[in-house]
């Protein structure tokens, strides 16, 4: 039994599958807990499947998404929403990952999340943008009206 | 009980661990080994275990390794590498070695043969700056002076071009992150020495 690169996709596959399942368990416990504190029953029907997570809606450099992405502050974890401009994506399977560009405070931030990583929470799509390229790294040199992208109404994702 | 196994590099990917960071780990196929000879302070003078891994077809084996395969009673393998251990009692010819000897946390030591890069200049080899590219230097990649004219003679272990790489190379301290004994997959964080489809011999490191 000759095992190859089939293995390596198999074990990436395997993965983001344990990942959405971490996330709905913790989302679970989550939903639990506070229900506990507000002293009512905890329905089945707020469960969380392992396919109701969000993070795949497909979304395209240009377009406006909202990452909600969980922070770990001492031993704290609360989420933390970031609005902005997806200007790339790269790798697949497994590692797949996107660059999310805002302007906050008039200072352009940045931030590369991972696609499968259970540190995020949910994914919504804001807006569809029309563009004309992969890697929007030129609204690093551009501000205001320049910066702008069309919204592409009929978009098919 | 022995802390080795045999193994076949299968490549490289990444995964998350439960605090949602990732790992870069080194997939590998870690046996079944299965052991083909047990040597005994009686007969050969130390104690060991010989195992063998990986499949071939019966035709590639020559007819002194195909006696000894069939003595133990199982079909031919592609390797074979000594085990030393202390105790062999609980080993018997054809037994199967799997990968759970290790667990996830354990610390190992990897061992393979490193990518050839041939003939090698002394840049690539022990990183030499190298003379400058242009400025009609005349002097690009050149090892230059091999040591001082009143020595009369190159002293032993100066550096110069020669076999890179293709040599044995450990690994120590490498983490356990996944063990599968039914698929035989060892997940290992880090480099592992050699190309994709290379031997390579996992043992637990020694707790100081």
């Amino acid at each position: 039994m000759a095992l190859g690169p089939e293995t390596i996709r198999e074990i990436e596959r395997a993965e983001i599958e344990r990942s959405k399942e971490i996330w709905a368990n913790n989302e679970n416990r989550r939903r639990e807990q506070d229900a506990k504190d507000k002293k009512r029953q905890f329905n089945e029907a707020d469960r969380v499947s392992i396919d109701q997570r969000a993070p795949l809606p497909r979304f395209r450099p240009g377009d406006t998404i909202k990452v909600h992405a969980k922070v770990v502050e001492g031993d704290k974890e609360r989420i933390q929403v970031f609005e902005g401009v997806v200007i790339a994506d790269s790798n697949t399977s497994a590692r797949k990952a996107f660059t999310v560009r805002k302007i906050s405070h008039s200072i352009g931030v940045e931030r590369t999340f991972l696609m499968h990583s259970p540190r995020i929470e949910k994914i919504e799509v804001v807006r569809h943008g029309k563009v004309r390229r992969a890697r929007l790294y030129y609204l690093r040199g551009v501000i205001g009206k320049k910066a702008r992208i069309k919204e592409d109404r009929n978009a098919t994702r | 009980m022995v802390d080795t196994i045999l193994g076949r590099k299968i490549g490289m990917t990444q995964v998350f661990n439960d605090q949602g960071e990732i790992i870069p780990v080194s997939v590998i196929e870690a046996g079944p080994c299965i052991v083909t000879q047990l040597k005994s302070v009686e007969s050969d003078g130390y104690v060991a275990v010989q195992v063998g891994f990986g499949e071939i077809r019966p035709r590639l084996v020559n007819a002194p390794k195909t006696g000894h395969f069939s003595k133990a009673g199982i079909k031919p393998l592609r390797h074979m590498r000594e085990i030393r251990t202390e105790d062999i009692s609980g080993y018997q010819l054809g037994d199967t070695i799997t990968c759970d000897i290790f667990k996830p946390g354990q610390r190992v030591k990897v061992t393979g043969t490193s990518k050839g890069k041939g003939f090698a200049g002394v840049v690539k080899r022990f990183h030499f700056h190298g003379g400058d590219m242009g400025h009609g230097s005349m002097i690009h990649r050149k090892p230059q002076s091999s040591g001082a004219t009143d020595a009369a003679r190159t002293f032993k272990g100066t550096r110069k071009p020669g076999q890179m790489g293709n040599k044995q190379v450990t690994v120590r301290g490498l983490r356990i992150v996944r063990v599968d004994p039914v698929k035989n997959i060892l997940l290992v964080e880090g480099a592992i020495p050699g190309s994709d489809g290379g031997l390579i011999t996992i043992q637990l490191l020694k707790q100081r």
